[in-house]
């Protein structure tokens, strides 16, 4: 994650205050690690970074480029939770793969679920004693229409009562194929929130006893917020002006 | 339509009746129960589907209700939500990480510091910069945040109260209350979608008269508060309507992840402010309150109580303000800080003078900075958080993802009224219909929230 590179020998004494990596990171070029997880391309006039051209005109691309996988042994009580859970899937016969990796970012730790594993992980955190995660708050989707293959997540966010202790899971699933297991049967509270997020993003949650909308009209097209989702613009009564949708207006992202 | 029922219809405008599909359906309006008694007397082996909202006064927002009756007992219920889904979610991602705020707020519309708060958190936490957030911000959402608290409930037991014919509760709890909204028009210039807290402190210093006024406020409610008590607790029509009704045990509100005072009112003290403090919880004096009896009474008494909690802390915050005069309320990395102050002027609230002056003629670098900020915005590192707070309602969290751009790629709220209405069908199915409006009015889902 971090691009900072070796210590520089002469700052401290005499070195440029400006220039240095350390002093505007955002200036150094993109880290491009084989194991961070590039999940799309962002495109823009500025924020340029790695490159000699500032002036917006190239068409600047850099890629969006999440936290990496961390490696064993984790910090703190985020290996006893990941060993625990180790443990705990090994017990439930659940194949080694279900967790593909695991984050820890911000302090925040997440574990990425194989979607197929996903109601048996969600089974074993809440009912091993070393983990007890007993409540869930819920379902997030996220689209990530550029990264191939997984672009839809779902991502869920557990709470320990017992241990005091916060984890999130996050499954993906293609566009093309956009089905994730329920958990409804281990968290009653997330059958609104699986609700919500197909609703919001297609997401079909197999194993849902009533998936339907909840907040757009039953017979509403599409999934408004999926990024591939056209947004409406506005005419203006000015020579046939239009002001364009949101997301094909000139912006600074 | 046979001619019989059209002249039924040209007869009584207010309550027709018409033949479908599945059945007949019955019009009422106002009062005009006559027909349906009627027809429900000649249709009696038939269940009975009564769609309660989504415009009704006792539903407590644009919620609506589907009731299945037999006589006057519940036999199912099911809520329909939506009506009030402005996609604030969506028209985050097309806005800066600071104007994220201003949407953020009108969600839950009766506790919108706690919305910014999550946000702000979570934003925080993505920036790295939790440390950096200065001690008198800190404590300046504290204390906004604990005044939300009583402010919100107050109206939870104001609305509570008239839904179950106690207008007295709802008048004095609303005059309560726009004593609270004063003290938000003083700190932060408006009464409702402040916009306040921002990432990296809050939008302004307090104001020369905000720590007598506060003084004042704590003073008046602690001759205020013992009103609800002896209006409420004891009174026994009030005690008949709510005690017993609505139950939800602990396993039931772990289930369905029901949080705050409904999950305190079985006696459980789970409070995030303590198990998982944020903005400097941990240094104030306070108790989590909880009840034991699991129903609509003892999330009233929760509630009653916690206010009690609330004004110790906005007393401890208002003192320690009283000794931070002067101190900065927003971070000191001017890539982050949102540059402008506000100042009275003759014509209102705006620019301030002083800071114009500043960048206009004595700091190319700070015009620089003020530039970029209010046209590009801050970047924020690319990774997700997730920073939960204790709202009047429950957990309410913010899951917020950057890509590393200048706007949220996402950001999802987990709004407690959301999760809490779930449980709508296991508190009041069996119960009468009266019921229902009491154990919905001690969740107190607040639609804005729920429908964001």
């Amino acid at each position: 994650m971090s691009s900072g590179g070796q210590e520089d020998p002469i700052k401290g004494d005499k070195g440029p205050s400006q220039s240095a990596l350390e002093e505007s990171p955002e200036n150094a070029p993109a880290s491009l690690d084989p194991e961070v997880q590039v999940v799309g391309a962002r495109q823009g006039m500025f924020g340029v970074r790695g490159s000699g051209d500032t002036s917006g005109y190239g068409g600047l691309r850099q890629p969006v480029v999440f936290p990496a996988p961390s490696r064993r042994p984790f910090e703190g009580w985020h290996e006893e939770v990941a060993a625990a859970l180790d443990t705990a899937l090994a017990g439930a016969g659940v194949e080694a793969q279900a967790v593909e990796g695991v984050v820890v970012h911000r302090g925040e730790i997440t574990f990425h679920v194989r979607r197929e594993a996903l109601p048996a992980v969600a089974k074993a955190l809440r009912d091993d004693p070393a983990l007890r995660f007993e409540l869930c708050s819920g379902v997030s989707g996220v689209h990530y229409p550029d990264d191939t293959g997984r672009e839809l997540h779902a991502v869920y966010h557990l709470l320990s009562m017992t241990w005091n202790r916060r984890v999130r899971l996050e499954v993906t699933a293609p566009d093309a194929d956009p089905h994730v297991p329920s958990i409804v049967a281990t968290y009653p509270t997330i059958d609104w929130h699986e609700r919500e997020t197909y609703d919001m993003f297609g997401l079909i949650f197999d194993g849902h006893p009533a998936l339907t909308r909840i907040l757009m009209p039953d017979d509403w097209p599409g999934h408004p917020q999926r990024k591939d989702y056209p947004l409406g613009g506005i005419p203006v009564e000015y020579k046939g002006g239009t002001i364009p949708p949101p997301d094909q207006r000139r912006s600074y992202n | 339509m046979s001619t019989d029922q059209h002249a039924d219809q040209q007869q009584d405008l207010y309550a027709g009746t018409n033949e479908t599909t599945e059945g007949r359906v019955f019009t009422v309006t106002g009062q005009d129960w006559d027909t349906i008694s009627q027809g429900v007397a000649e249709e009696a082996d038939e269940r009975v589907v009564v769609n309660m909202g989504p415009q009704h006064p006792s539903t407590h927002g644009v919620l609506r209700l589907i009731l299945e009756l037999e006589g006057e007992t519940v036999t199912e219920a099911r809520c329909g939500i939506g009506y009030l889904h402005t996609g604030i979610e969506k028209n985050m991602e097309y806005r800066s990480w600071v104007q994220g705020v201003t949407f953020c707020t009108r969600m839950d519309y009766l506790s919108p510091f706690f919305n910014e708060a999550t946000y702000c958190l979570g934003v925080e936490r993505l920036l790295d910069i939790e440390d950096q957030v200065p001690e008198k911000a800190q404590v300046m959402r504290v204390l906004l945040m604990e005044l939300n608290r009583i402010s919100s409930h107050l109206v939870a037991i104001a609305t509570g109260g008239m839904e179950i014919g106690a207008l007295t509760v709802m008048t004095i709890g609303f005059r309560e209350r726009e004593l609270v909204l004063d003290l938000f028009e003083t700190i932060t210039g408006l009464r409702m979608n402040h916009a306040f807290i921002r990432p990296g402190g809050v939008a302004q210093d307090l104001p020369p008269n905000a720590i007598g006024d506060l003084r004042d406020f704590t003073a008046l409610m602690k001759k205020r508060l013992p009103e609800y008590a002896a209006l409420c607790n004891a009174n026994p029509i009030f005690k008949g309507r709510l005690e017993g009704v609505g139950h939800l045990d602990l396993e039931g509100c772990i289930a369905l992840g029901l949080t705050g005072p409904v999950l305190r009112s079985t006696g459980y003290p789970w409070d995030l402010r303590k198990t998982q403090p944020y903005s400097g919880y941990e240094d104030y004096d306070f108790e989590v309150q909880t009840w034991d009896t699991s129903d609509s009474y003892g999330r009233f008494r929760v509630r009653l109580n916690e206010m009690w909690e609330s004004l110790k802390i906005v007393e401890q915050a208002t003192e320690r303000l009283a000794g931070l005069e002067g101190a900065p309320v927003m971070i000191g990395d001017k890539k982050i800080a949102w540059p402008s102050q506000l100042a009275i002027g003759s014509d209102g609230m705006g620019n301030s003078l002083d800071h114009i002056r500043h960048i206009m003629g004595e700091s190319m670098e700070a015009l620089i900075h003020h530039f970029k900020l209010v046209t590009e915005g801050f970047r924020v590192p690319a990774g997700q958080a997730y920073v939960p707070v204790e709202s009047p309602r429950g957990e309410l969290g913010a899951h917020v993802v950057s890509d590393g751009g200048t706007r949220p790629f996402r950001a999802h709220f987990r709004d407690p009224s959301f999760t809490n209405l779930q449980a709508t069908s296991v508190m009041s199915e069996g119960g009468m219909v009266s019921d229902i409006i009491v154990a919905i009015a001690s969740i107190d889902p607040v639609m804005g929230g729920v429908d964001r």
